[in-house]
């Protein structure tokens, strides 16, 4: 992950000449920054022929963007029905007994025989019991 | 020696990656194969090995494991893992496997394993037919929407094909964010090139030069599969004319609705449209659309291949051919179970689920979703057939089914359906927006014991706005959750429901 700068910015506005690519350039942003810095909103808009509104609406609207970087190493944790059925809700004190890691709640990993189920990055870990949850959190953080 | 180990994600998230490595180093002159998922995850990791009787398992293999393993498998091949014959287990035998073929058995980015297992003998077939035989052998094989609205796929197809246009499209709905399913995330990882020669097909026959799969952020090894496995294709040569791209979503329930998905794919918010326009005529940037679920996409190369009676002869009433359900939650041997269509639900919980994993008793299983409806044992004889299913006050949606045992409480559940539409609705609705809102709080009420027959009343009208006047399927089905959790479950809202 990089600071913010409007180079590498142009690299990724340049690299997306297809149809519809707002969702496209605000994932590279993302992925590039960690989070889809404030001043990348007008040149993003510029490229695209649309208002700064637009863009800012369509980085509000869905969940995965965000504002700010974060500020420790996230685990998002399944909180969905299968994950619930299989006992996720007994993992969530351990996640609140410590400030290291941030655990966000998603809403399914498609490992729903083999919950409750965590994504971390790219990786994903299942079948997670209060000490492999432990273990996760100590891993991360 | 060659032995398979699946790189689904299901295996990955308990280990297969470590298991494969660990194998190759203590087994250097065998191959392996790492293979699609055969869909038993409580198997995983699963490691197989080619016998001349057929694949011999060896379940939850952990990489200390291995050495045991390898030096068992070096020589008669007698282990405490193992689990036999792997088409023999009955989890595997009882099904009927045409859309999920090849999965579990080929490694999924091998042209020659795809080709070898009859793979673009459909795609061959509607070339050779073109594209009017085409649209009506998909007609005919009685094929309905596997996303869970059950239209029919050659219908919308003969739409699409008969509306004129310079440019038409074909959108593959991969957005599958429905809990208890994951089935278009393990066909996209275990036999990628189905679903491109099921979209090559779709192209061919209503005149669409570009496709695009919509595949959900929280998949990215589906994600990883499919790129990979387009670019193959098309640098093979395989689906000239046909371009196809892969968007990713990012994190937004809604987008599995089909025109927030347009939506999306344009570059905007995932809000969902008015209908009309349908999508065949005014889709995907104003153009006509074939906008299809995976597994309906999937499904067609076998009914080109194969005919459509093939495929029609399986199945039940108006719900024609196989379906791959899902089984999940609180279930001993959960997993991909594809089946023709008429086995009951008590069937796949009970006889083939085996129950809970817990070993408590079966209370509830919610069918379709988080917009399913919540069944409890008495409903164990409902039929899987998409009219059954309605009839019994609930829908198979994407074919998902979530078990709960009894530790389960039913007001919780309701309050989460209300809960995740609350914060998955897109906004433009008004029932949807503010009544999910509204309903975790008159639910709130409810288990507080506060005046609650007269909020039993305000929650049942709300739900009859909710699904009366939302404009789509997330408003308008969450009252299937919260109204049978309250039918069948009465007693866990103070006891005075109905």
């Amino acid at each position: 992950m990089t600071p913010f700068n409007s180079d590498a910015l142009a690299a990724i506005l340049a690299a997306h000449p297809e149809r519809g690519a707002l969702l496209p350039i605000l994932h590279d942003v993302q992925a590039a920054f960690g989070h889809v810095p404030d001043a990348a909103i007008q040149p993003i808009a510029d490229a695209l022929n649309l208002s700064r509104a637009e863009v800012h609406g369509v980085v509000s609207f869905y969940h995965d963007f965000r504002a700010t970087p974060a500020d420790k190493p996230v685990i998002k944790l399944c909180r969905a029905e299968a994950c619930q059925a299989r006992g996720v809700a007994a993992l969530l004190p351990l996640a609140d007994r410590q400030n290291r890691v941030q655990v966000e709640p998603i809403y399914c990993l498609g490992l729903c025989a083999s919950g409750p189920a965590a994504l971390i990055g790219d990786r994903v870990v299942a079948r997670l019991d209060t000490a492999r949850f432990a273990a996760l959190l100590e891993s991360v953080a | 020696m060659k032995l398979f180990v699946s790189c689904d994600a299901a295996a990955l998230a308990v280990g297969a990656d470590d298991v494969a490595a660990t194998l190759a180093a203590a087994l250097p002159h065998a191959t392996i194969v790492r293979t699609g998922s055969r869909g038993m995850c409580e198997l995983e990791p699963l490691v197989e090995v080619e016998t001349l009787a057929g694949r011999t398992g060896f379940a939850r293999i952990t990489a200390s494991d291995v050495p045991a393993l390898a030096a068992a498998l070096a020589a008669d091949g007698a282990h405490p893992s193992t689990v036999g014959l792997v088409e023999e287990l009955p989890f595997f035998k009882r099904q009927t496997r045409l859309t999920f073929a090849r999965c579990g058995i080929t490694d999924p980015q091998s042209l020659d394993d795809y080709r070898a297992l009859g793979g673009w003998a459909g795609l061959a077939q509607a070339r050779a037919i073109g594209a009017t035989a085409t649209v009506d052998m998909v007609t005919q094989s009685g094929l309905r929407g596997r996303g869970g609205a059950g239209f029919p796929t050659g219908i919308k197809w003969r739409t699409v094909a008969d509306t004129a246009a310079a440019q038409k499209y074909i959108v593959c709905n991969a957005d599958e964010g429905d809990s208890g399913t994951f089935a278009d995330r393990m066909l996209m990882e275990g036999d990628p090139f189905v679903l491109i020669e099921g979209m090559a097909i779709a192209g061919l026959a209503v005149g669409a030069s570009q496709g695009y799969i919509y595949i959900r952020s929280e998949y990215p090894h589906a994600i990883a599969a499919m790129t990979r496995a387009i670019a193959t294709a098309t640098d093979a040569g395989l689906i000239p004319g046909f371009a196809l791209e892969v968007r990713v979503g990012a994190g937004a329930y809604v987008c599995g609705e089909e025109t927030a998905l347009l939506d999306s794919i344009e570059g905007k918010r995932g809000q969902v449209r008015a209908k009309p326009p349908l999508p065949a005529h005014v889709g995907l940037f104003g153009l006509p659309t074939v906008i299809n679920n995976v597994l309906s996409l999937a499904a067609v190369p076998y009914i080109l291949a194969h005919g459509a009676d093939a495929y029609a002869q399986y199945g039940l009433g108006r719900s024609r051919g196989t379906m791959p359900i899902q089984l999940a939650g609180n279930i001993k041997n959960g997993g991909l179970f594809e089946v023709a269509f008429g086995i009951t639900l008590g069937e796949l919980v009970d006889d083939i689920g085996g129950g809970t994993l817990t070993g408590r008793p079966v209370r509830a299983v919610q069918v379709g979703g988080p917009l399913g409806a919540y069944f409890p044992r008495e409903k164990f004889d409902t039929p899987f057939d998409y009219e059954a299913f309605t009839a019994a006050g609930g829908l198979i949606g994407h074919a998902g089914i979530v078990v709960f045992d009894d530790s389960v409480d039913m007001a919780a559940q309701a309050r989460f359906a209300m809960e995740f539409c609350a914060i998955e609705s897109c906004g433009k609705c008004t029932p949807c927006r503010l009544g999910a809102k509204r309903g975790i709080e008159v639910i709130d009420r409810i288990i507080a014991g506060e005046r609650v027959s007269a909020n039993l009343a305000l929650l049942a009208d709300l739900c009859d706005t909710m699904q009366a006047g939302s404009l789509c399927a997330l408003g308008g089905f969450t009252p299937y959750p919260v109204r049978s959790a309250l039918t069948h479950f009465p007693e866990d809202f103070g006891g005075v429901a109905r």
